[in-house]
């Protein structure tokens, strides 16, 4: 007996020791290619990346990278616009059309020539297909009667565009830098286009490609789009046809990472070189470990909103008391530093008339105080919605101790994103709490949403933050935001905004809390990695490594 | 008879799977239409899909549709990928399969001897150090274990790969052809992807190894104590039969009947219950395609992915069932 156990243990042994030797053999060194850029990024939020189709955060950023437009915003100073495909443009004296010049020889990634053409039927299918992003143009008079007779090619490196009020050309040209603008190849598109059947719902007789575009691609940015995969990576590379000047880098991967700890260490082992989703904790982590920073302001504010369909709610007094009972310096000292700044204005920091007013600080006397003048000196019960995300998760716990202190019970609703937003879409919520990201790059983005409410009951047409927080925006503040719109010019314009600010800071239901920053660690190893100042200002072509 | 027995019962359990998911999938208070549309889009937009989905539709009516294409095989398209789910499962299937594969391997290899070992010699210290190492497996929740190993193993160690299945270097000079990335990879002579890929499945495929070495094991110490009581290992013995020829041909042959069920079920766990430990290790497989899908409210691909892992269940009892009548003759004629 004990000379067999002797065998079985041999084997044991040799197993073991197989085992071990299979541990311990020469490790491979971790280490992104030469020639290319590998991104940690959580970008489960892409659904597509057809321009015409696509309004998501992530996808904006592959697009920006991908495809050209007409216009694009100067990075060295996001209120200007300056041409990407058009060499210059002009306005007509009514401030109705818009002429664009093409630069000359231009081409696509596929060889195929940009001309006026691809830029007019670029405009078409996003207008006739009438995906989310397609309010970005329809908001300018265009529909899929028109389109073809509004936004059309003159001649081959001509492009006008007729608007229907004369707007103010800051906005009409800040919003043609959206991703819903870029180029496409037309030839390339059209000869992926499918048949379908018109219905009442969709006149038209073919798809613009756009079910081959949702992963496809058809543009002439400085990369072009190899592959999209659903919750696994983006790939992208070099467009030798691009024509500006080239980048250094021969491929560029995004990585889906969801979690902040993963990306972390990736990058500290050199399986990425930037992480683009760390957390206050492990950014100061990384830091230690040699790892760079940078970080730039977007275009997001963080807040939460008080349905005006609660009673208790709905008065002015409670309103202003919540803007007191929030500790703005604690948050922005620990929950969300290094990647927001308190903000309270409705319009983020680097958009036109942007007020970096931030007049409330906890205040729990003086909440209470206005407590007891609604009547409600002994507090009440109250929901809030809140996604498993941090920083808002961090956010919601913070109020609802704050909140305590005057007496209001905040009872947390914890839920995942698409179930809080479907909630709040239907206006059930009592409070909410989310992100705003502009839209567009121009101010109307921001002030639309928050102070405009056409109709304010259930039937709302203009499903507007303000409508989804049953908030009827006073005339007063309605009319301001719209006559900024036509107001030609921008210092005036910035001036209408600056007021509307303040008003909407003493009165409205959103409780502003912040303005997030976006940080990214990267490896010393790169050389000219920024971030921009809007989502689809992060240019990845300027990137080198050593 | 049997046989018709089996497929009504396969049919019925089926239904039962499709119908419970259906309605949970119906009844979350997400809306599937945003899946599609995105977080940000305009009201009109979400109404049109809705409708386009037939969202709108009574729930009886969303069934009865649902069930029609699911017979005639359409599982519908996935919202995330855009692909047929039934084509988005064909390709990440095969990453669970080699996952599970591996991670059988293990455990039986080892599990099987450990358990013979701590049979053998009931009550030493080798029983009690195998009945630790199983219990510890049995017990310890398996993403606690697996993000300490990948503390361990791939941030402080670097022996192993980052998470996922293989390197992105590779991505361009791979092709694989069966799906199965190990197989392809000696098919193709492509030695340093082989390298790659087994430094990523080594830590994920060791940890469900372990897994299911503990629960192999202990079934295999209680099948062998069993064996080893009976009167033909006492008459064995006084033939003057080696302990070895004993353990090894006459017992462990007769335990290994119910241990080829307990090895298969612990395979088809594997296989469905591998979403923990594929979401670690970033396993682009079935479990982490359900949980992106529902993560997503992408209702199409959890159902299809529901009802293949209820497939392979049904199957692998079913071939488990086959193999019982192959090795032991006696429930041949029943």
């Amino acid at each position: 007996m004990i000379h067999s156990l002797h065998k079985s243990l041999r084997v044991l042994s040799t197993s073991a020791a197989f085992g071990l030797l299979l541990a311990a053999a020469p490790q491979a060194f971790a280490a992104t290619p030469a020639d290319t850029l590998v991104e940690g990024f959580a970008i489960d939020d892409i659904i597509t990346i057809d321009p015409g189709e696509a309004f998501e955060l992530s996808t904006a950023e592959i697009t920006a990278n991908c495809y050209s437009k007409l216009v694009m915003l100067d990075p060295a100073d996001t209120s200007k616009v300056i041409g990407d495909l058009a060499a210059s443009w002009t306005t007509s004296d009514d401030g109705l059309t818009y002429t664009f010049k093409l630069k000359p020889g231009l081409k696509f990634a596929s060889g195929n020539p940009i001309t006026a053409a691809d830029v007019a039927y670029s405009f078409e299918r996003a207008v006739k297909l009438d995906k989310s992003p397609a309010f970005l143009l329809t908001q300018f008079g265009l529909t899929g009667d028109n389109v073809a007779e509004k936004a059309k090619a003159t001649d081959d490196t001509t492009f006008t565009f007729v608007v229907d009020k004369a707007y103010a050309p800051s906005f009409v040209l800040n919003v043609l830098t959206a991703t819903v603008a870029s180029v496409v190849d037309k030839k390339v598109v059209s000869e992926h286009a499918k048949k379908v059947t018109p219905s009442a719902d969709y006149k038209y007789d073919n798809d613009f490609g756009n079910e081959w575009m949702k992963t496809g691609y058809a543009g002439s940015g400085p990369y072009k789009t190899m592959a999209w995969r659903a919750n696994e990576a983006v790939i992208m590379e070099v467009n030798p046809n691009y024509y500006g000047e080239k980048p250094k880098l021969k491929r560029v991967i995004y990585r889906h990472m969801k979690e902040s700890s993963g990306q972390r260490l990736a990058l500290e082992n050199g399986d990425i070189d930037v992480a683009r989703n760390l957390e206050p904790g492990d950014l100061d982590a990384v830091q230690k470990k040699g790892v760079l920073l940078t970080s730039a302001p977007k275009g997001t504010v963080y807040y939460f909103s008080l349905n005006q369909k609660n009673k208790n709610l709905a008065k002015p007094e409670v309103v202003e008391a919540m803007k007191y009972l929030v500790d703005y310096d604690a948050i922005g000292a620990t929950l969300i530093k290094g990647i927001g700044e308190i903000h309270q204005t409705f319009l983020p920091k680097g958009q036109l008339g942007a007020l970096s007013d931030n007049p409330y600080k906890l205040d729990v006397a003086k909440a209470k105080e206005l407590l007891a003048k609604a009547g409600l000196k002994d507090g009440f019960t109250v929901t809030m919605d809140v996604r498993n995300t941090q920083p808002v998760t961090g956010i919601a716990e913070s109020v609802q101790q704050t909140l305590a202190q005057a007496g209001i019970k905040l009872e947390i609703i914890p839920g995942d994103g698409k179930q809080t937003l479907t909630k709040f879409r239907a206006r059930t919520h009592d409070i909410y709490i989310g992100q705003w990201g502009s839209d567009y790059f121009d101010p109307n983005s921001n002030a639309e949403t928050f102070t405009v409410n056409p109709d304010n009951s259930d039937e709302g047409k203009s499903k507007t933050l303000a409508w989804r927080n049953g908030w009827d925006v006073p005339k007063e503040l309605s009319d301001a935001s719209k006559g900024a719109l036509l107001e030609k010019d921008s210092a005036k314009r910035a001036a209408i905004y600056e007021d509307l600010q303040k008003k909407v800071l003493a009165t409205s239901p959103f409780v502003i809390v912040f303005q997030q920053t976006e940080v990214a660690g990267y490896s010393p190893k790169l050389k000219n990695f920024k971030l921009g100042p809007s989502f689809d200002t992060n240019f990845v072509y300027p990137v080198s490594k050593d | 008879m049997a046989v018709l027995r089996f497929f009504v019962t396969a049919a019925t359990t089926f239904l039962g799977l499709l119908a419970v998911t259906f309605f949970i999938g119906r009844v979350v208070p997400i809306d599937p239409a945003l899946a599609i549309v995105g977080d940000r889009a305009p009201a009109h937009v979400v109404e049109r899909v809705r409708e386009q989905l037939g969202l709108n539709l009574p729930l009886y009516e969303q069934f009865w549709i649902y069930l029609k294409q699911a017979l005639s095989g359409d599982f519908g398209t996935s919202v995330l990928t855009t692909n047929p789910v039934m084509a988005d499962i064909a390709r990440v299937f095969p990453a669970t399969i080699e996952l599970a594969t591996i991670g059988t391997i293990i455990g039986a290899l080892l599990g099987v001897p450990l358990g013979v070992l701590a049979a053998v010699k009931r009550g030493s210290i080798a029983d009690q150090i195998v009945r630790v190492i199983g219990l510890i497996g049995y017990s310890v929740p398996i993403f606690w274990l697996g993000l300490l190993a990948l503390v361990l193993f791939y941030a402080k160690l670097n022996w192993v790969a980052y998470p996922g299945r293989i390197d992105i270097v590779y991505e361009y000079t791979f092709t694989p052809i069966t799906g199965f990335y190990l197989l392809d990879a000696i098919w193709q002579g492509q030695w340093d992807v082989f390298w790659d890929l087994f430094r990523h499945i080594i830590l994920p495929g060791g940890l469900l190894g372990y897994f299911s070495l503990a629960y192999i094991s202990r079934m295999t110490r209680s099948f062998m104590l069993n064996e080893l009581s009976q009167e033909y290992v006492v008459a064995a013995r006084a033939k003057g039969l080696s302990e070895t020829r004993i353990i090894w041909f006459h017992a462990l042959r007769n335990a290994a009947v119910p241990l080829v069920t307990v090895i298969a079920l612990s395979y088809a766990g594997l296989l469905e219950g591998s979403v923990l430990t594929e979401t670690i290790f970033s396993w682009p497989g079935l479990g982490l395609y359900i949980t992106n899908s529902l993560q997503n409210a992408d209702m199409n691909a959890v159902l299809g992915g529901t009802i293949a892992i209820g497939v392979v269940f049904v199957s692998i009892n079913l071939f488990s069932d086959l193999l019982y009548r192959t090795l032991d003759p006696r429930t041949r004629s029943r």
